[in-house]
């Protein structure tokens, strides 16, 4: 995906890789890692928590916790890639395109999942993918991460029934 | 002529008369006739008689309160001498004492007058007058005590508000005593209470309200014993709620001064912790105080050091104590809960016996302020309460007969209900089922 | 991860020390938002706020209305009169009144000790105590908790000394809960006339002496003190009380370790505290107001969540997007 990234922005110039959190944070920090070995070059990076854009705040009941938004470069015209684990129905990518206009107007902006699973709401697609996979309505996907899971890797499970 | 009562198989219990037992209690013409085992034998064939099984209740002279307000003049929305007199036999008592806060202020003949007219129209409870001490309770000058010993009152009071001057509180001592009337004072030092609205403690400090310290009450107690002394007057402290006050009581009595005291059921069961959650239905003057207070002023009605219990019964508009706890009212209602709050925290507890109570709540308020009542000695008016000192019932203000309803009991179980109340061999109130 | 503060906000008192600490964490974010070009996220985007002020306040109602308004709620001033007695609506028809408009959340001030706990029985919407009379302001206790995690990196085991006017003052009882329950210790130092009669009882160190409280604490928060009080008789006059009682440089400077200063606002420089400590390299004055306003968001925040019922049914919706 590394590679991907670096192709499809013609180099490492104006590359910034903003990860979602949560997972995506990690992933972006692997990518820019790999990016450092290969290109020798440290790409800058940032996180960015999507909770308060939500466009489910109303019913999701009592409030979710918030986490670190850190957007440690001025992004006005500037490529941005945005990391996340897994890309389902679009709505995450939606909150964090209106989060990064609040601060300011990057030059572009592209999306990099590990996981598309398909099942768009929203018409938001993938410049890169990891892989893209089939799973049912009432099956999960996964990303597990070392530093938050102990490893990482991607597991498919079945939802519990809703009641 | 009113019908003839025959009391059945209750336990009698009548202080004055050193009497605890199971028997009958006749009443003819509005006076007590006889009390006795064989009465109902006796009387098998009369048909004019009434008859009322006191199985499993208690036949006692009835409650004297000597401290209610009921409102009127001036506030009838709030409670009337009718529905306050009601509530009082609701409640077992057989007469009440109006204090004289009402508006205008109860400070001369014509407007004592009103109030014996007033009662005599209600026909529950009696309800005889207490004057002001001060004319429109202002505690400048004398109200006209003659005139309104004339026209009926039974004791004189600036209650709602403390006798500020040690002056005129002595001139009232020493004026009342040609009358022999007790002089009865609500004691609260007015620049240490000032602007409080409940006890001055930790629970005050938490809730960020101002309180007021026990003090205030104590050093009005100990001027008016001392006043007392001086002037050979009879003093009578209203709704004492510390223990430094029974301390000062007993001080006074020990040397012979002419002091009595009343205490309330609510210092006797509640504390300073029923403020917490701003509850107005907690707040009243002098305010409720801490566990130490209560269980001091628990003995003190067990020793005699407080000498009877009365009501401090002060109805409310449900408006006015629905609002922010520093600005409402101070005042509950209490005629128609006394009698189960006393046993349920008196009683029940342990700390006095049925016989004691009916001496705290009926014998001795009529002793002390020279009222008829408070015995059920042959010949005397029929003023008989007859309760059940072991039911439980539930608190529901909606089904008072007071027209206030700002009770911090309500919702609450209490033990001990009122079942028949008599007045001058009339029956005033009796409970259904 | 979701830790429901109910509907109110009423006090420090009644919140457990991980609801404290959550609301703090909740915090940090909004302070990130705070420092973006774009200070506004769409969160609370449709939500009709009251600042209902019973007493005129700027700096609190100002804080809240930028907390609002950076959450794109609308937020609307109401300055009402006085109490229930002397003018205007009773509490309990303003409350009803606030209710029939629909309004979602009401910020209230008021002259009264139980005043929001009142409004919050008799209305749905969430409410939020903005100061109750002597009572409590919980998020001004919150802001200082949150300053003083930022300087020390800690709450536990601080020692933090309230100094002034604690008889009268709803930021000290605010402070002494949020203090102790995250674990500080809390001094009071102020002349005993001006501390509550049974501060003993209270979980606090009473210090006569501003020496001595200065000597024992890591932190300082320097209530102000009020004018009515000199006329009232608790103290004799202002200036007696800066020569007693007010934080100066010099007796800073005798302290054994660096005491980081803290004040409520607005200063009476010179009496409770003096201008080159207010302004001085320990203030940490201008961080509580910059805290106060993510602190106000995190609250409003937290309190607006939706019914928990529904949060059920979004449970079961696979939770990636």
């Amino acid at each position: 995906m590394a590679d991907e990234i670096v192709e499809l922005n013609n180099g490492t110039e104006n590359l910034v890789i903003v990860g979602i959190q949560r997972r995506g944070v990690q992933l972006a920090a692997q990518i820019v890692s790999t990016i450092s070995d290969r290109e020798e070059t440290d790409v800058p990076h940032g996180s960015l928590d999507i909770t308060l854009y939500r466009d489910d705040l109303q019913t999701v009941g009592p409030r979710p916790v918030v986490g670190q938004t850190r957007i440690p470069v001025d992004v006005e015209g500037k490529n941005v890639i945005i990391v996340d684990d897994v890309l389902y129905t679009g709505r995450t990518i939606r909150a964090a395109l209106d989060e990064l206009a609040d601060f300011g107007r990057p030059g572009r902006i592209a999306l990099a999942v590990l996981i598309d699973r398909g099942g768009r709401e929203l018409p938001i697609q993938p410049d890169v993918v990891g892989k893209t996979i089939a799973i049912l309505p009432t099956q999960r996907v996964d990303v597990l991460v070392e530093e938050l899971d102990g490893k990482n890797g991607v597991i498919v499970t079945d939802k519990e029934s809703a009641p | 002529m009113s019908k003839s009562l025959l009391l059945r198989r209750g336990r009698v219990i009548d202080p004055s008369q050193s009497l605890d037992e199971t028997a009958d209690v006749l009443i003819v013409d509005g006076k007590i006739e006889a009390v006795g085992v064989r009465i109902a034998d006796e009387t098998r064939n009369r048909d004019d008689l009434e008859t009322i099984d006191c199985t499993g209740q208690v036949i006692s002279p009835g409650f004297v309160d000597v401290h209610c307000h009921l409102r009127e003049p001036g506030r009838e929305e709030v409670e009337t001498i009718a529905t306050g007199a009601r509530a009082a036999a609701a409640g077992g008592f057989t007469a009440v004492c109006a204090m004289p806060n009402t508006d205008p202020v109860t400070d001369n003949q014509a407007a004592v007058g009103f109030i014996i007219r007033q009662s005599q129209i209600a026909n529950a409870a009696r309800v005889y007058p207490i004057g002001a001490i001060s004319l429109g309770q202002k505690g400048e000058s004398l109200a006209e005590f003659g005139e309104m010993i004339g026209a009926g009152a039974v004791a004189f009071s600036d209650d709602g508000k403390p006798v500020a001057s040690a002056h005129l509180m002595r001139t009232a001592l020493e004026y009342a005593r040609t009358f022999g009337v007790p002089v009865a004072d609500h004691c609260e030092e007015p620049t240490l209470a000032k602007g409080g609205a409940m006890n001055e403690g930790v629970v005050s400090a938490r809730l960020g309200l101002k309180g007021v310290p026990s003090e205030a009450e104590e050093i009005m107690a100990i001027r008016d014993i001392l006043l007392a002394r001086r002037t050979g007057g009879h003093v009578h402290l209203c709704h004492m709620s510390t223990r430094g006050s029974v301390e000062l009581i007993r001080w006074g009595k020990e040397r012979g001064i002419n002091v009595t005291a009343e205490v309330c059921p609510h210092h006797i069961s509640l504390t300073e912790d029923a403020v917490e959650d701003y509850d107005t239905n907690a707040k009243m003057n002098p305010p409720l105080r801490t566990a130490a207070d209560v269980a001091a002023l628990q003995e003190a009605v067990k020793d005699g050091t407080i000498d009877l219990i009365a009501t401090d019964h002060a109805p409310h508009h449900y408006d006015e104590k629905e609002r922010e706890f520093a600005d409402a009212p101070n005042g509950i209602i209490g005629l128609e809960t006394a009698l189960a709050v006393n046993i349920t925290w008196l009683v029940e507890a342990g700390i006095i016996d049925l016989p004691l109570l009916v001496e705290r709540m009926s014998c001795a308020p009529a002793r002390i302020f020279k009222l008829p009542g408070g015995t059920l000695r042959r010949g005397t008016d029929a003023d008989v309460t007859v309760f059940d000192p072991t039911m439980a019932w539930l608190v529901e203000p909606s089904r008072f007969k007071s027209k206030g309803r700002n009770t911090p009991y309500a919702g609450q179980t209490l033990t001990g209900r009122t079942r028949c109340t008599i007045v001058g061999g009339r029956v005033a109130y009796r409970a259904d089922a | 991860m979701t830790l429901s503060l109910g509907k109110d906000l009423l006090g420090l008192e009644p919140l457990s020390r991980e609801q404290i600490q959550l609301i703090l964490d909740t915090a940090e974010p909004f302070k990130e938002i705070s420092q973006r070009a774009i200070k506004k996220v769409p969160t609370l985007r449709g939500a009709t706020i009251v600042n209902l002020f019973f007493e005129a306040s700027t700096r609190t109602r100002v804080s809240f209305e930028f907390a609002e308004k950076r959450l794109s709620a609308d937020a609307v001033n109401v300055a009402a009169s006085g109490s229930s007695v002397s003018k205007g609506e009773t509490l309990v028809d303003t409350a009803r009144n606030l209710e029939a408009m629909r309004i979602d959340m009401v910020v209230i001030r008021h002259g009264a000790s139980g005043a929001a706990q009142f409004l919050a029985e008799r209305i749905e919407s969430n409410v939020i105590n903005a100061g109750d009379g002597t009572h409590e302001h919980p998020t001004q206790g919150l802001l200082d908790l949150l300053t003083l995690r930022d300087h020390f990196g800690r709450i536990d085991g601080l020692k933090v000394c309230i100094v002034g006017d604690v008889l009268h003052s709803r930021v000290a009882r605010s402070n002494i809960w949020g203090l102790t329950k995250m674990g500080a210790e809390v001094g009071v130092c102020g002349p005993r006339s001006l501390l509550p009669n049974a501060v003993e009882e209270l979980p606090v160190t009473v210090f006569r002496r501003v020496e001595e409280a200065i000597e024992w604490a890591d932190a300082l928060n320097i209530l102000r003190l009020q004018l009515e009080r000199m006329t009232a008789g608790y103290i004799p006059s202002l200036r007696e009380y800066n020569r007693v009682f007010g934080v100066s440089r010099e007796r800073l400077e005798r302290a054994p370790r660096d005491v980081l200063i803290l004040h409520p606002g607005p200063m009476n420089r010179g009496v409770e505290i003096d201008s080159d400590v207010a302004d001085g390299p320990f203030s940490v004055i201008l961080d509580q107001v910059t805290n106060g306003v993510a602190v106000r968001m995190a609250v409003l925040y937290m309190l607006s969540g939706g019914k928990p019922e529904l949060a059920e049914a979004a449970k079961g919706r696979g939770g990636n997007e």
